[in-house]
This record gives C-alpha cells, structure tokens and sequence, in this order.
C-alpha cells in the first residue's frame, strides 16, 4: 500500500497547503491581468505565484548559490511538505520525482542563462540541482509527459514503491510562467481572453497558471498520525491514438485510464464519491472529458475544475489538483468549480456550484494533455479507527 | 516472477538502421540528419505523410518504430489498450525548443506557430507513434541525463507483470539541441516468446546490445 505522508501547493493563492485551501473557501481567484511585455506584446489574463513573496521565503532559507525561479519554486515546496512529514529526504531509500513540461524554459534567453551553467536548461540538470540541494543520494527521476505531468509522476511514485526499491518517494511538479509557453498557446487561439470557464456554456480557452505542488508518498507508515489517512489506490494512463494536439472526440482514452485505475484501485462506480476533472476550460477537452466520465457510467458524481482559481499549471497540475482533492476527503467538503455558470458540454454532469459538506471516502483524478495523453488517479481515506 | 521477453529491436545509430540487431540500410552520403531520415523513410516505404511535418525528436522516435514493429503484427496480437510505449530520452524537446523561441524573440519579427509548439513536448513522439499503430496503453517519457537501461528495466518489468500491459514498447530516443547528436533504439517486450530466441529482458541484455550498437557506428 502506498500512503500520503505529507505535501504542499504554491500557487497565486499562497504557499501552502493550507494557505490555498482557505482562498478557495474564502472564494479568491488568483488570476489577474498581467500587461507585463515580456510575457506577451498585450494585456492578458494569467496566474502567476508573487514573486516579492517567494523571495521573501526563499531569503528564509539561505541559499548558498543561485538557483533559477524553477528550482526555488520546488526548494521552497519540498521543503514546507518536509516539515510536515517524517521522512528523511537525505536517506537512500527516498527517490525525487520531478514532474515539469518546460523546467528552466527561461534559460533560452542568453542574457538568464549567463548567471548558471550550460547544462542548467536540461531537465535533468534542474533536477539534479534540487537534489543535491536535500542532499538526496539517488539520481532524481524526470517524468515529462505534457499536461499529465504531474498525474503521471503520482503513477509513476505509487508503481516504483511498490517494487520495493524505495520507501519513500518526494514527488514535486513545477513549471513557471513564461513567454514561450504563452505564445505557444496563444498561436494556437487556445487562451481565454476571460479567467478560464471549465464546462461552462461560454467558456474559451485556458488560462495559463505557475505553480509547484509536492505530494510525499510512503510505503512505511507507522509515522503517520491523525483520525485518517490517505492511500494512493490505483492509477493508469492512456493514449487517444487520435490527434497530437486535440483531444479525442470520444473520450475512449480517457475512459481506459480511468477503468484502469478503478480496476487497480478495486473500486466500482457506485464507491467513487467526487471527480477533480483536468477542465482546462476549452471546447474540446472539456467535452471530451465529459464524454469519458459518462462512459464510465460516473456522470451524476459531483465534479470540480480548479483551473478557475489558478489557471492551467502544466507540470504541476496533477500534483496541486490531486492535494486539492486529497484535502476534499479529508474535510469531507466539496469545493465550488470557479468560473461554471451554465452547463456547456454534452453530457448531463453534475458540476459543483458551491461549497458543501457531505462524507467523502473515494475521489478520481483526471489529466490529459497534448500528445493524447491521459491519466487518472484513485484516491481513497482510511479512517484509523476503523 | 513472470518471464519478460525481447521480441525484437531497432535502432538509428549515426546512419546505422537496424533490425534485430542486424544492420541493412546505412547511406553515407548524407551531411546532416534531415537529408539521411527523409532518404530511410523513401527507402523503407512508409508512405505516412504526416511524417514530414514532424519535428527531428519524433522523426527520429517515428522511423525507429516503423522498423522496429513492420512484419510484427502487434495489433492482431493486441488490443489497443494492452499496448503501452515507455521511452527515455536527455534532451527533450531543446533543439525544437530554440526554433520556437527563435520565432517569439524579436517583437518586429513575432511568428510562434502551433506546428512548432506542439512539438516542444517530448511525449508528442510517443503521440505520433500511438496514431501510426493505434496503440493507446501506459505511456511514459522519463528524462534521464544519459541513457539508464535500469529505468527502462524496472519500470517496464513493473508494468508487464502488475495489470494490464501485454506488450512493450521500450527505447531511448535522444536528439540533441545541436542536431549533431542523435541516436534511438526501441525494444517489443512481451510475454510470450514467438521469437523463440529467448532474450530475456535484462538491464545487462539491454547494456550490451547498446554498447554493440555504439561499437558498430563508432568502429
């Protein structure tokens, strides 16, 4: 069994979990007009994680080099998910899983990439850098799979411990705001001139966020205390076969990996009490998404969207979305889908308009990105005094 | 523990192309890896125009698995869904990446392009691969500084002996930002042995038949 031994978010609600749990419930949307131009020649609508206060957090922690954005966004969320856990990340039987689409995308630019050392740009490099910063002893793991990134990374963390090579395994899914990643999409007229509207009538594209989120996963645990805690029960992943850049129109991929992970997790249809959905908020997905949740015969269960309180977080979306939804079980609350007004896809889903408070055991996590790419990731809270 | 085996490979090493091992096509008279990939895909027939437009990552990853799946019948044998494709790769997108980043630089001369952008996703090689034989199981890109054999090894063994994968594809496909480096071999991994040559798959295996590889281009 593979348990929740700690985590953190840090997004433009805040930096932690807790930080962003209470704006959600407080309803704050953290996406506002950047007019910055070196992001994008006009005024547009993004989601970015304050800068004045990661350097004030980063300031807390003395670094002993320099370290690009990307790097101090996973320092700052490792470290805050350390304290709130009992593993060692500087112990061999701990791995680091980095999940990002772009990394240090922003070292393109000569002028950044003059400060760090050629290799910096490389995945691995970045992530070689906050290893050795926790001192960690194993190469870390870079799992780089779109949009599902960070679902992925969750896949790939609860399938290695069970091999048994590792006890621990520190999962951190980051990407940071960037030109390149902004005009790539804008090229594609996939950006919403509004904050994003998942499944909603008139919603219009993505709303690009920044973010890191950490998810802590133990083999072991004993540490673990408090009323419940949390099992990673099942996860699978999925290819549409069908188009690099737009979902497919039926949902059957999305629809094999959430079977799949259902089968791994042991659980029916009946059992899984809410679905955080990928929602990124433009056309196709979102009605391919319900297409798939209707296949799957879950369309009555309640379902959320958080890319309306801080956009689309690439490589960290996974990650964020899943502690979101982890923090669902363990409040038993239900949290609104920011930005859904009318229902706007094809199938009858039962979106969450407001804050409530019902008992929650199973929630099902959907991803799936470029590529034609999927994922879905069971989640299940135990009580201990059972 | 479930036996695991290696049904076949293929492999682009330099202008090497093999099959099984067994190297056939290898045109020298190529200067660089446009010319030498667009004259082995005439060469093997694959008539997928889609292939043109393509990025050099996916071109690279495409044509390995052309030679590596023809005459296998992978998808009589299999359902879609049992077929999963893990690759490793160090450079992901980077040589992609700077023409995307070449056409957003200059404001006077801004023309990103979604034909580009799409392709600075190192997974789109495993999306071009899943269209071409219709694979839609597991899929992973692991991002490893060089080529690890072991993370193929467990990941993959993991995944044919706990659920629902059946068949494998599994490689390290690596294009560098210069464009001067490249080199890709895939494996089928399966359960079932109709090779009957008995090629377990093994971090060592995999270790050697690259070393093999490297040693045949470099001489």
């Amino acid at each position: 069994m593979v348990f929740l031994a700690g985590d953190n978010i840090i997004s433009a609600l805040g930096f932690s979990t807790s930080e962003n749990v209470g704006k959600i419930i407080r309803g704050y949307c953290g996406i506002n007009v950047s007019d910055d131009a070196r992001l994008y020649p006009e005024p547009l609508y993004i989601s970015c994680v304050e800068t004045r206060i990661l350097e004030n957090e980063i300031s807390k922690i003395h670094l002993q080099k320099e370290y690009t954005r990307f790097e101090k966004l996973a320092i700052l969320s490792i470290s805050d998910a350390l304290q709130r856990s009992q593993i060692e990340i500087g112990h061999q039987n701990t791995l680091i899983i980095i999940s990002t689409t772009k990394g240090n995308i922003n070292l393109l630019d000569k002028t950044q990439a003059a400060k760090y050392d050629k290799q910096r740009i490389h995945l691995w490099s970045a992530a070689q850098e906050i290893q050795r910063y926790f001192k960690n002893p194993n190469t870390p793991l870079v799992v780089s799979n779109a949009c599902i990134s960070g679902l992925m990374a969750v896949i790939v963390a609860r399938r290695l411990l069970k091999t048994g090579k590792y006890s621990n395994v520190v999962i951190t899914g980051v990407d940071i705001m960037s030109e390149f990643i902004i005009s790539g999409f804008q090229s594609f007229q996939a950006i919403s001139p509004e904050p994003c509207k998942p499944f909603d009538l008139n919603r219009s594209g993505i709303t690009v966020g920044e973010g890191a989120g950490t998810i802590i996963l133990t083999s072991k645990p004993t540490g673990l205390n408090g009323d419940h805690r949390i099992c990673i029960s099942g996860g699978a992943s999925s290819n549409d076969a069908n188009h690099i850049s737009g979902p497919s129109r039926t949902g059957d991929g999305l629809y094999f990996a959430i079977k799949h992970a259902m089968q791994e997790a042991g659980v029916g249809k009946d059992e899984i009490d809410y679905i955080s959905a990928h929602g990124t908020g433009t056309d196709f997905n979102d009605e391919m998404e319900a297409k798939a949740i209707a296949w799957a015969s879950l369309e009555n269960k309640p379902v959320n969207s958080y890319k309306g309180y801080f956009g689309h977080t690439m490589g960290a979306a996974g990650v964020i979305e899943s502690i979101l939804g982890i923090q669902s079980l363990i409040r038993n609350e239900l949290f609104p889908s920011m930005g859904f007004e009318k229902l706007g896809v094809s199938e009858d889903l039962n979106i969450i308009r407001e804050r409530k408070h019902i008992p929650l055991s199973y929630c099902l996590k959907l991803g799936s990105g470029f590529g034609g790419c999927n994922a879905a990731v069971v989640y299940r809270k135990e009580s201990m005094n059972q | 523990m479930e036996k695991i085996f290696i049904t076949g490979s293929g492999s682009i090493v330099g202008t090497n192309i093999c099959t099984d091992g067994k190297c056939g096509f290898n045109p020298q008279d190529f200067p660089d890896f446009t010319g030498f990939i667009k004259a082995a895909y005439k060469h093997f027939k694959i008539g997928f125009p889609k292939f043109y437009k393509m990025d050099n990552l996916s071109k690279l990853a495409f044509l390995t698995s052309e030679i590596l799946l023809r005459d296998r019948k992978l998808t009589e044998r299999y359902k879609p869904e049992e077929t999963g494709i893990v690759l490793l790769n160090s450079s992901s997108t980077l040589e992609t990446d700077d023409k995307h980043y070449h056409s957003i630089r200059d404001r006077s001369n801004y023309f990103p392009s979604p034909a580009v952008f799409v392709y600075t996703l190192p997974n789109i090689m495993i999306g071009e691969i899943s269209i071409r034989n219709r694979i839609m199981g597991e899929n992973v890109v692991f991002i490893s500084e060089e080529y690890k054999p072991e993370i193929l090894y467990e990941y993959v063994t993991f995944l044919m002996t706990n659920g629902h994968v059946n068949a494998c594809i599994a490689g390290w496909v690596e294009y560098g930002r210069s464009g001067k480096d490249y080199e890709s071999v895939m494996y089928l991994v399966e359960k079932v042995d109709f090779t009957n040559l008995n090629i377990k798959f093994e971090t060592s295996y995999l270790e050697k038949h690259y070393c093999d590889l490297k040693a045949k281009h470099y001489g």
